[in-house]
């Protein structure tokens, strides 16, 4: 081996040890003190009660529905061994500088860890806690509720009915796109994925395929779906549903190139991040008539502001990022998070942990 | 021959009525439904009728009509528009068009059941006057499937359609009633059949499907809503007139019940000053059961298939058994 490499190897370990050595220097310094943990939010019950009645942890905390502003976080982190985050921090190399290298564990409550860098985390050691499962059900619900309220209409309708648009029975208003013998096409079938397909099934679509980074047999097996190419589930999909992970690779790959392959009558449907789609491009589809509606209940930035060009469109529904809001998931989420983040600071295995 | 078409009925069904050569046909060839005046004008003489749910079909309209009238075809499922013992009384037949419409009423049914359980219309009326502001713990929060007991009242075809659209949900228990056990119907889901007052205590979910009769007009009332948990959702795809309009507001705003869905009102259109309107957790649709390009297509032509086999006394393809 080299000496470039070798020096390389010793740099890594040095760097690691350090790390580990400011950890322990932390704890001794402050004797009995328990670890400290800093939340980000005033979280469900559930999972307060869990990190305050562990006895595991000092608790500080942005008690507030707000999210903390960025200034107040970098302040408050330094020195803290867990970190307690929702989607909307971005942990980056700033906010774990600032945390310093006592910084053991960081625990998001989401299944989303796009605003997380893993690299830097990796780099220094620190493990992290997300809530993938938890939160399946209520969004694959969601999902599907959205589905369904862009193509049967469902906002405008209502709009209808308020503001005296509703005359008598039609025959041909307010027609939508039925799922009866139509084909859907799912982009990342993963836990989400399946579980969309699973409630979509008996509302008798005839036919499911799915684009992923890879086939994935057990899971594709029980609802029958084909694993294509992006480009052939675009050509013959009547519904689209993206349920995949926000990386570099999918970043923005909902674009134009998607949109022009996609059937006039077809339907498009993203609950999984803003940063999937390209909304210029998914702007002039639904004006050009190139697909027939979208409905997005994540978008970039969050919250879009009112201004936004999509909002003037009636084919579009946009919903403020609520998958997975239902009171008994949210404190299943806040439940697990908690637990993964005391399991962190204890060195024990985590409910659910990133490998990194 | 001749028939009366009451409204422009989608380009299919009409084609199927042309290209037939059994009758000629007048046709109130308007979006908007004809005035009654010119109904009682137009019909008389008619050997045939294809009308809508919002036609009304009383024993004036037969009898402006006249002996000729054999067959009256609506373009629905619902026949509570229709004078069904007069009908009989003059040995006239009746065409309607269930089973066809079946599947995409479910699906509204569905949709409308989750657009009010997680809150659709009112998160985004949020989006747009700028209630959003960021992603929160407990903001927006719904009622999810997820172990819940659904309720149908009414298992026939567009009940069961919807018990099995909501099966992958997650539904713990499905409940039903009726005016009598659907065993075999029941099977497929598991679902116990129980009084209305059971059903109405134990549900989280109250899916409301059944036929208007008279047994069933107002029968989901102060009563019925007084029964219900405080948490649950309460959905109408059938018709306006089974609920009591009145107690389901005061059941709303007073927090008897979390929430309800209606596609069907009384009267349709609702007055746009209709208290329902103005309440959050009401999420009221006009009226748009069966509305998909696919099933409206399917019904004016299956209407006007009744129609024809009505015309030349042959067997319909759905004929309502008076």
């Amino acid at each position: 081996m080299g000496t470039l490499c070798h020096l390389r190897r010793l740099k890594t370990r040095l760097v690691s040890e350090l790390h580990l050595w400011s950890k322990l220097q932390a704890t001794n310094a402050t004797g009995k003190q328990l670890p400290r943990i800093y939340v980000t939010r005033k979280i469900p019950q559930d999972g307060m009660k869990i990190l305050s009645q562990s006895g595991l942890c000092n608790i500080e905390q942005w008690d507030s529905d707000e999210p903390v502003p960025r200034q107040e976080l970098l302040k408050k982190i330094a020195g803290i061994q867990g970190l307690y985050c929702l989607l909307t921090e971005k942990i980056d190399a700033e906010v774990l500088d600032a945390a310093g290298p006592s910084l053991q564990v960081v625990s998001t409550m989401s299944v989303g860890y796009d605003h997380v860098s893993l690299e830097e985390l990796k780099k220094r050691g620190i493990r992290l806690g997300y809530t993938p499962d938890v939160l399946t059900e209520a969004v694959a619900e969601l999902t599907v509720a959205l589905l369904l309220a862009t193509s049967r209409r469902l906002l405008e309708a209502v709009d209808e009915a308020k503001n005296g648009g509703w005359g008598t029975w039609k025959p041909l208003w307010m027609c939508g796109y039925g799922l009866t013998d139509s084909t859907v096409g799912i982009l990342g079938l993963g836990r989400i994925g399946a579980a969309v397909a699973a409630r979509l099934k008996p509302f008798g679509v005839k036919r499911f395929l799915y684009a992923d980074t890879g086939p994935r047999p057990e899971v594709a097996v029980k609802i029958t779906a084909e694993f294509v190419p992006l480009d052939e589930l675009a050509r013959h999909s009547d519904f689209i549903v993206v349920c995949c992970a926000l990386t570099p690779e999918t970043q923005g790959f909902c674009g134009n190139k998607l949109f022009s392959l996609m059937k006039e009558t077809a339907i498009f449907i993203n609950t999984s991040r803003g940063g999937v789609v390209n909304q210029e491009d998914l702007y002039q589809a639904l004006v050009n008539g190139q697909i027939a509606a979208a409905g997005l209940d994540v978008t970039e930035p969050e919250p879009l502001p009112t201004d936004h060009p999509l909002f003037k469109l009636k084919n579009c529904v946009i919903l403020p990022h609520i998958a997975s809001a239902t009171v008994t998931t949210r404190n299943s989420m806040a439940a697990l998070a908690a637990s993964n983040l005391l399991a962190g600071l204890q060195g024990k295995a985590m409910g659910k942990e990133v490998l990194l | 021959m001749q028939a009366l078409v009451t409204r422009r009925i989608p380009q299919e069904g009409l084609a199927v009525l042309a290209q037939a050569g059994v009758c000629s046909f007048q046709q109130w060839d308007s979006d908007e439904p004809i005035p009654r005046s010119e109904l009682l004008a137009q019909v008389a003489g008619k050997h045939g009728l294809l009308c809508l749910l919002s036609d009304r079909i009383d024993k004036e309209v037969l009898d402006a009509a006249g002996s000729n009238l054999k067959v009256i075809s609506t373009m629905s499922v619902g026949v509570d528009h229709l004078a069904l013992e007069e009908i009989k009384k003059r040995g006239i037949r009746v065409g309607y068009t269930p089973d066809i419409l079946t599947d995409a009423t479910a699906e509204l049914a569905v949709a409308l059941l989750l657009a009010t359980s997680r809150r659709l219309p009112e998160s985004m009326e949020e989006v747009k006057n700028g209630g959003w502001t960021t992603w929160k713990p407990l903001w927006m929060c719904g009622y999810g499937l997820s172990d819940s007991t659904v309720g149908i009242i009414g298992l026939g075809r567009i009940g069961q359609a919807v018990a099995r659209r909501l099966k992958p949900f997650g539904v713990k228990k499905f409940l039903y009633t009726g005016s009598h056990p659907k065993p075999e119907s029941a099977a497929e889901f598991q679902a116990e059949f129980v009084p209305l007052t059971k059903l109405g205590e134990e549900s989280d979910f109250v899916v409301v499907t059944c036929s208007l009769t008279p047994e069933t007009k107002g029968m989901c009332n102060e009563d019925f809503f007084a029964r219900m948990k405080k948490t649950s959702v309460f959905i109408n795809t059938s018709r306006g007139a089974v609920v009591n309009q009145d107690d389901l507001y005061q059941a709303l705003v007073s927090g008897q019940i979390a929430a309800a869905g209606l596609d069907v009102t009384t009267p349709e259109p609702l007055p746009t000053d209709d208290p329902l309107l103005a309440l959050k957790n009401c999420v009221i649709l006009p009226h748009i059961g069966s509305a998909t390009y696919g099933t409206r297509n399917a019904m004016s032509v299956l209407a006007a298939n009744n129609l024809l086999a009505g015309l030349k006394g042959e067997k319909m393809p759905s004929e309502l058994q008076l």
